[in-house]
Order: C-alpha cells, then sequence, then structure tokens
C-alpha cells in the first residue's frame, strides 16, 4: 500500500483531523477487507478463498445498464460535430444539468410508485452519498454538537458524519424485542444522553430502508420520527439510498409520503439523501445527491457541492439513461425483482442451516442472527465467530459491532455483489459449518 | 429554528459579495455573435476553450473508450463497482507522465504519491484538512484567485494572511514582504502552517522565478511547522519564456547539490488539475502530489468525499496515455495559447493600454488601467469597472477581488471566447478610452443613465466590504480560475 520511506527525522505535524483515527478505518470491520483481499474466492482460479459477502453492492442488474449502453451510444458520446463536447467538458455549473437533475427526480418518484413528488430544483448533486452526508452535517451541525442515529447503523457514518466535521453521533439504541425499530423511548433516551453530555442535537439521521437490518421503517414509526424532531425543533436527515432496493413495490414509505400527506408542514427541517450506487450498481461514478425541502439548506449545500462535483460526462450519461422512461420502469422493476429472489434465496439457506435472520424487505443484505452460537453473549464473543467464520469458512461477513448494535451475535450478510452459484457455495459452508458446530455440541 | 451551522449561515462562501453584480449583468445581457452582438462579453472566466479540437478528434479516433470499451471487451461493469479511493492505477501513471511531460520530464512523479480529487477546489480544501487547525493560517501572494477565500478557509475555519505584492517588481515575492507577512500572522495570534502559491499565477499569469521558488524553500525549511502548497495547474499553458519551473524541479535541484534538508521534500505539496491545460473543469479532475506518506494516506481517505468519477478516470486514462496526442496536445495548445495572449496585448496597446510585461502563462493578463482612475483608491478602480461593465459592455475582473493592494490592475481572460470576439472585444476598449480622453464619458446618454442606476443601487451596499469579499457568483457558477 505505497511506498514504504524511511521515517529519519520527527516527522512534522500534520492537523488533529489527519491524525486522528474518527476515519474509522482501523476497526474489525476493514480488517476483513484485509482477509479477503489477500486470499480472494475465484471461481476457477482459487475456489477455497475468502467468499465476499461484507460488501453492498448490486451485481443482479448489469446487463440491462449494458443493453442500454449498446442501444443508446449517446449517452456515452457527444454525437457528430456540434458544441456538444465542448459544452459538456465546459460545465461546471454546481446547479447540475437540468437535464440530469430532472431525470433524477423523476427516477426519485418512479421508485416510490409516485406515491411523492420531487421538484427538481431541490436537487443538490455531490459526488456520492458519502459527501451529500457530510455536507448535511457541516450545515446543520456545528463542531461539538450531536446528531442522532439508530443502531445497528453503516460503519461508514463514522467517518462520514464525524470525521472532518466535529459533529458526534449519539446513538439510538434498537434491539431485536421489536425487530429492532425506533421506539420513542429510544429517542427520548438518546436525547436526554446527549443533553447530559452537554451536546446539542442537531438532527436525527435515519437510514430509509434500513443498512444494515435490510428493513424499510413503518409508516407509524416515520410518523413518531417526524413528530419528535418536530417538537424537539431538530432536523431530519432521510438517507434513503435503498429506496430502490424494497423487494415489493409498495412497501416502502419515504418520509417524502409523510410530508405530503401533511401538505408539507414543518417540511423544511427534513432532507433526503439518495445516490445510484446501490440501487444503479454505479457506486464508481460517484453520483449522490441531497433533497431539501428547506430553502436555505439547497442554497448553501450548492455552494458547497463546489467541493465535490459530480463529473458532467457522468451526468450527461446518466440524464439519459434516467430520463428513458421504458428504461427505467423496467429497470426498477426487474431489478427489484431479481433482488427479492435471491434474498429468498440466502434466507432459505441459512434456514436449512438453522440460523435465522430478521425478517427483511429490502437492501442487498440480511441481518443473520448468530446469538445462539456465540460462546458468550458479548462483544468478544461475536468477534471470535466472526473470526472463526473469517478464517475457517472463509466468509468475510459484517459483525453487528463494526455497526454499534448493542446486542451481541448479528451479522450483515451480503447476497447481491456476486453470482448464484457463488452464493450457493456460501450457503453450502455454512451449512457444513453448523453441521460441524452440532456434532462438536453433542460431542462426535 | 431552522438553525443551521455556523458554517452555513456565516458569510466564508463569499457569494454575497457585491462583485456578483458583473456576473449576474453578463447573465442578463450575454453576447452573442447573431442573436445579441451589443450584450455584454464575458472576459472574467478563466476557461481554455482554445483547442477542444484536438480533444474531440482524439476521440473521434478513439470511440471505444467513451464506450466502456478495453481491447474490444466491455469494461462497463468493472468501472461502475470501482470506488477505490487509490484510484484507478492506469489513470494515475497517465496523469504523473502527463504532470511530467509538461515539466520537460525534468523532473517525475511517482503515482504511489497521487492523490485523485474532484477538482483542484476539492485538493485544496483537503490539503488544509490535512496541514492546519481552525484558527491557523496560510500564507498567500497577494493578488490571488478569488475562490482562495472559500476553498481554503469556508468549512476548514483556516485563516489566509496575504503576502503583500506590488507592481514595482512586477509583483514577484519578497523576502520582506514575506516577513512582514508572518509577521502580521504573529501580531493576530495566527500560527502560521505554511504557504500556499500558485504557479503560474492567476490573476498575474506569470512564472515564478527561481529565486523566487527558492525564497519559499528557505523560507519553510528555516520554520520546521511549515508547508509549501504549489497549485501548478497552469503548468501546461506557459506558452513563452521563461519556461515553467516547477518547485519540484527546485527541490530535486537542491538534493542533487546536497544542499538538502530531506525532510524539506515531505513539506511539499503540489497541485495539479486538468481543468485549464485540457479545457475540461466539468469532469472534477484534481490531484494532490506529497512526498510525504502521512500526507497521502490522510488525504486520501478523505478523497471518499470527493472522488474521481471511474468513467472519466477511464477516459482520460485513455487520453493521457497516448503519448503522441498529449506532446502534441501541449506543443499545439502553448502555441495558440501565445497567439491569442498576443491579439489581447495588442488590442490593449491600441487603447493605450499594457499589461503586465512578464506574463508568459495562463489564460489572462494582467491588465494596467492605473491611468484610466479618477484616484488611485479601490473606490475609482470599482467606477472604472462598472463603467466597463455597462458602457463598455465587457465583464473583467477587479483587481480588488484578488486581494490586490494597488488599485488599477484587472484580469482579463482570452481564451474563453473566439477570435472575432476578442477583437471586437478589443475595439469597444479602444473606443471607449479614445472617449474618455476626449473628455466627457459615455457616447450614449441612455447607457450613462442606466449606468448611473445600476451605480446607485450598487454603491447602496457597503463598498469596503465588497472589497474584501471573494467573487464567486451564485447563478451559473463558472470557476473563474
Amino acid at each position: 500500500m505505497g511506498l514504504e520511506i524511511e521515517q529519519e527525522h520527527p516527522c512534522v505535524e500534520l492537523s488533529n483531523i489527519a491524525t486522528s483515527e474518527t476515519h474509522g478505518e482501523n476497526s474489525p470491520y476493514f480488517a476483513g477487507w484485509k482477509a479477503y483481499d489477500e486470499n480472494p474466492y475465484h471461481e476457477i482460479t482459487n475456489p477455497s478463498g475468502v467468499i465476499q459477502m461484507g460488501l453492498a453492492e448490486n451485481q443482479v442488474s448489469f446487463d440491462l445498464l449494458e443493453k442500454y449502453l449498446e442501444e443508446h451510444s449517446e449517452a456515452s458520446t457527444w454525437g457528430k460535430g456540434g458544441s456538444s463536447f465542448r459544452d459538456n467538458a465546459l460545465f461546471q455549473d454546481y446547479h447540475g444539468l437540468k437535464s440530469f437533475r430532472k431525470a433524477m427526480a423523476s427516477f426519485m418518484e418512479k421508485i416510490r410508485g409516485n406515491k411523492a413528488k420531487f421538484d427538481y430544483e431541490r436537487i443538490v448533486l455531490t459526488a456520492g452519498a458519502t459527501a451529500a452526508n457530510e455536507l448535511l452535517t457541516f450545515i446543520l451541525a456545528n463542531p461539538g454538537d450531536a446528531l442522532l442515529v439508530p443502531t445497528p447503523y453503516y460503519p461508514g457514518f463514522d467517518r462520514d458524519l464525524r470525521w472532518r466535521t466535529g459533529v458526534n453521533i449519539i446513538p439510538i439504541h434498537c434491539d431485536s424485542s421489536n425487530n429492532f425499530q425506533i421506539t420513542l423511548e429510544a429517542l427520548e433516551t438518546a436525547y436526554k444522553n446527549a443533553e447530559s453530555m452537554n451536546m446539542k442535537v442537531k438532527a436525527v439521521l435515519i437510514t430509509n430502508p434500513s443498512n444494515p437490518l435490510g428493513i424499510s421503517i413503518q409508516r407509524s414509526v416515520l410518523e413518531d420520527i417526524l413528530n419528535f424532531v418536530t417538537r424537539k425543533n431538530i432536523h431530519l436527515v432521510s438517507d434513503e439510498i435503498y429506496s430502490g432496493s424494497v423487494f415489493s413495490s409498495h412497501e416502502f414509505i419515504s418520509i417524502a409520503e409523510i410530508l405530503e400527506s401533511r401538505q408539507y408542514k414543518d417540511a423544511e427541517r427534513c432532507h433526503i439523501v439518495y445516490s445510484l450506487s446501490k440501487d444503479l450498481g454505479l457506486p464508481g461514478f460517484r453520483v449522490g445527491t441531497i433533497y431539501s425541502y428547506n430553502d436555505k439548506v439547497v442554497t448553501t449545500a450548492r455552494r458547497m457541492s463546489s467541493f465535490t462535483l459530480i463529473s458532467s460526462q457522468t451526468q450527461h450519461l446518466l440524464a439519459s439513461m434516467l430520463s428513458d422512461e421504458s428504461f427505467t420502469d423496467n429497470y426498477i422493476k426487474v431489478n427489484r425483482e431479481r433482488l427479492r429472489k435471491r434474498y429468498e434465496m440466502i434466507i432459505e439457506g441459512l434456514k436449512s442451516a438453522g440460523i435465522e435472520c430478521l425478517k427483511g424487505n429490502a437492501g442487498l443484505f440480511c441481518w443473520m442472527n448468530m446469538s445462539p452460537m456465540l460462546e458468550s453473549n458479548t462483544r468478544e464473543g461475536e468477534l471470535k465467530l466472526w473470526n472463526e467464520i473469517l478464517n475457517e469458512v472463509k466468509l468475510n461477513i459484517s459483525p453487528g459491532c463494526s455497526c454499534h448494535c448493542s446486542e451481541p451475535g448479528w451479522f450483515r450478510v451480503c447476497f447481491a455483489n456476486m453470482s448464484e452459484e457463488t452464493l450457493e457455495l456460501a450457503l453450502k459452508r455454512i451449512r457444513d459449518f453448523m453441521n460441524n458446530k452440532d456434532r462438536k455440541d453433542i460431542g462426535i | 429554528m431552522k438553525l443551521l451551522s455556523t458554517k452555513a449561515t456565516c458569510n466564508s462562501h463569499g457569494q454575497d459579495s457585491s462583485y456578483f453584480l458583473g456576473w449576474q449583468e453578463y447573465e442578463k445581457n450575454p453576447y452573442d455573435e447573431v442573436q445579441n452582438p451589443k450584450g455584454i462579453i464575458q472576459m472574467g472566466l478563466a476557461e481554455n476553450q482554445l483547442s477542444f479540437d484536438l480533444l474531440e478528434s482524439w476521440l473521434a479516433k478513439n470511440p471505444d473508450v467513451a464506450g466502456f470499451k478495453r481491447d474490444g471487451k466491455s469494461i462497463f461493469r468493472e468501472l461502475a463497482l470501482f470506488q477505490d479511493y487509490h484510484g484507478l492505477p492506469s489513470f494515475k501513471k497517465a496523469l504523473v507522465d502527463f504532470m511530467a511531460e509538461i515539466r520537460g520530464n525534468k523532473v517525475t512523479f511517482d503515482p504511489n504519491h497521487i492523490v485523485l480529487t474532484a477538482g483542484a477546489t476539492s485538493a485544496n480544501e483537503t490539503l488544509m484538512f490535512c496541514l492546519a487547525e481552525q484558527g491557523e493560517a496560510f500564507l498567500l501572494p497577494t493578488p490571488y484567485y478569488p475562490g482562495f477565500d472559500r476553498d481554503l478557509k469556508w468549512r476548514t475555519g483556516v485563516e489566509i494572511v496575504p503576502i503583500q505584492c506590488t507592481s514595482t517588481n512586477n509583483f514577484q515575492i519578497t523576502e520582506s514582504a514575506l516577513q512582514q507577512a508572518y509577521e502580521e500572522a504573529k501580531n493576530k495570534n495566527l500560527k502560521v502552517k505554511g504557504v500556499l502559491v500558485t504557479n503560474p499565477s492567476n490573476p498575474l499569469g506569470t512564472t515564478m522565478s527561481k529565486s523566487e521558488l527558492n525564497l519559499l524553500i528557505d523560507f519553510i525549511k528555516d520554520n520546521k511547522d511549515m508547508h509549501l502548497i504549489s497549485d501548478e495547474i497552469y503548468s501546461g499553458t506557459v506558452f513563452t519564456s521563461p519556461s515553467f519551473i516547477s518547485v519540484m524541479e527546485i527541490l530535486k535541484e537542491r538534493n542533487d547539490f546536497k544542499d538538502f534538508d530531506a525532510d524539506i521534500s515531505e513539506r511539499v505539496h503540489v497541485v495539479y488539475s486538468l481543468s485549464k491545460d485540457l479545457g475540461l473543469p466539468g469532469f472534477r479532475v484534481g490531484a494532490i502530489y506529497s512526498e510525504n506518506d502521512m500526507v497521502v494516506a490522510a488525504a486520501t481517505k478523505m478523497s471518499s468525499f470527493g472522488l474521481v468519477s471511474s468513467q472519466t478516470q477511464y477516459l482520460l486514462s485513455s487520453m493521457l496515455g497516448d503519448k503522441k496526442f498529449t506532446k502534441n496536445y501541449i506543443f499545439e495548445n502553448q502555441k495558440r495559447l501565445k497567439k491569442r495572449q498576443k491579439m489581447l496585448v495588442n488590442g490593449l496597446q491600441k487603447a493605450g493600454i499594457s499589461c503586465l510585461e512578464t506574463n508568459n502563462a495562463g489564460l489572462f493578463c494582467w491588465v494596467d488601467m492605473r491611468h484610466l482612475l479618477n484616484s488611485n483608491t479601490f473606490e475609482a478602480e470599482m467606477e472604472l469597472w462598472k463603467k466597463i461593465l455597462f458602457d463598455v459592455r465587457l465583464n473583467i475582473s477587479p483587481g480588488a477581488s484578488c486581494h490586490c493592494t494597488e488599485p488599477g490592475w484587472f484580469r482579463v481572460c482570452f481564451a474563453n471566447m473566439s477570435e472575432d470576439t476578442l477583437n471586437l472585444a478589443m475595439k469597444r476598449l479602444k473606443d471607449f478610452v479614445a472617449n474618455s480622453i476626449n473628455g466627457e464619458g459615455c457616447s450614449n446618454n441612455k447607457k450613462k443613465t442606466r449606468s448611473t442606476q445600476a451605480s446607485r443601487s450598487f454603491t447602496k451596499k457597503s463598498i469596503s466590504n465588497w472589497v474584501f469579499r471573494l467573487s464567486s457568483r451564485d447563478h451559473r457558477e463558472q470557476e473563474e480560475r
């Protein structure tokens, strides 16, 4: 990883931010990556290698994208003659390509079954949701303030929300007693917790559908959360980057719908984050957005987006793709169906191995309960099991503690970033592992 | 309620500056050869539009690349999934080779020491986050790119202390100016973390001399806490002698001559981008180059907040990997810039206006209009600027927006329009100056009224405020670097 240069002289100091650990990359979550990188599974060349199941990527619908590109070369080129290339190459307006914003707004509407409307003028473009979340944090909170985030949550938030912003995350603890749903009690507790540490709470940030739970938030819970933030006079950020991966179209309820049903009363405290990294499987293209109902936030976010604009070449490509209604309608439908199939496959497979999962309805992963397998019902017990699964079963999955889960024994297992064959193999390995465990337990 | 952070509600983004008026006026009344021949000609935009044909012809000859194909095979999937913040290795290699080529291969760059960012805007901010704490300061020679006020200070909380340069020596950095800036920072209780220079300079359009570069290195050599950042985004636009000398060359030289404190190379960092040399500001391709492992490591992680699209990395890895293309491009681009600059200089001369004689790079000239000022004040500079905006209908950048200490200097861009448009702009200017000399200002009463009206509403806003504000616009954000 880069050149090793002997540090003969005392290193000149870098900033606290540069030298802090808040980038979070020393967590066990990343150690799994190392093991995978050193011994990656390959169907032919390394069939006994580590299978990567810790990567929430959507690889099940690329054929649809590739077909589109083949049939629409104008999306990836600039046409003959004229000023098309020139205009695109020069376009660095932080408002973003209008055609792209319109296409994005329309796509977001379709994903929500047209149950909510999006005004393209409220869309701010950023290089990925990573940037969008950080940007919103810079805008909504000062260093030392707090964001309330329900656990378990995406490990990357520790970096994205806290690192350069100096803002704190206070967890809203959720547990399996009610399928990890967010309760008013948990919200209040988290809020009081922050207060007791002299931190000003500025926002609640939810991921809906949830990563790592793989489940969309129920309407009544969303209403409760909205009422809570209104009472406390704080913001609500709804990260809906997995909204297109809900297996059944009518099950996802966006905060946008709730707001519309309330005629947008108090909507200025709400902001939605979206991205094409999960639903379209395009993390490399760096396409994120902030949709805010607050004019000042839109204006400020737009200016701040100067630090993280989307390549105009990419905007051009996606404007074309996402404004093609026959493409998007079909994509959303087929993608959803394929993800549902994959999900059912893994749930069945795990069930037959004697492992239960949280009943999910979205996402690129399932939330697996291995607590009965723990030697001790502790974080250490969980990490021990995780290590076993990594080194013996040769599967890289994400331990719940890396997602700040308060209950040991839960793991996030991704299912959309590999072929069906590889998934079958992974399930077989798990079955074998569980069988062996049983035998050990009964002393064979 | 709707309380937002201090960052969101402060003015450090700089976009409330009255300078914004120039852009607003342009947008209301943009020049078009056919549709609006009397409109305002945009000369405040440092874009390079001279060599697109070269890029377009390369694209036409290599149609597969934009279509996500490599050697006939589709790599769409691979690229779509590629979000590794280490960047596409083939692109980093092509980029460092390009950077070396621009420097006549007098220095080479290690691709493992390059960090890719979404534009130089992101690169500069990232370096601030890495090198300084909130409340610490960097010294910058004036005049400087107005965007720095936002890029370096806004979210980082870092301060800028100016190194005052003057026309007495063509705005070169002197030891006394450097020391003075350092003292000023000390008096304000600001810890100085280093110096940031743009070389070639924006807005001066000049390359730094060897002695200036050595002066800077000596300065940070003696102050172990300090870094030197050299923003070299215009390095490919040097069109005439003296040739470009990168700070990396000086380091190499000093190393060769054993006048080398190995530690210095860890405190010098270069910023680059393809927005100016290649004319691709929309593609958001910036880079930080540093020999300091820790800086590279920290900046790489931070680049997560502003990665370059893999689609774009691939396209450019192929383009810049074509050495025949890059060789020709660099040469031809410089040739065209030279011709354009000459056109502007000659045109200005005909109007009795001179530019900085040392102008040898960039997409603009640093123009001396001191003799046209009513008084040697910034108020007079603003008055002149407004006249040029409303009466001559040219949008140019006043020196005050670049924090210049001397009133009367303007940055005038020449590479973002056709030759005909440039000629027209020069003609208008010539007529304006001729009329001014003849006495009573504008040839047209109506125009004068409009100008006065706009002036009045303009002056309603505090004059002293805008002089120190930065000049980004809100409506159509075109970086004016």
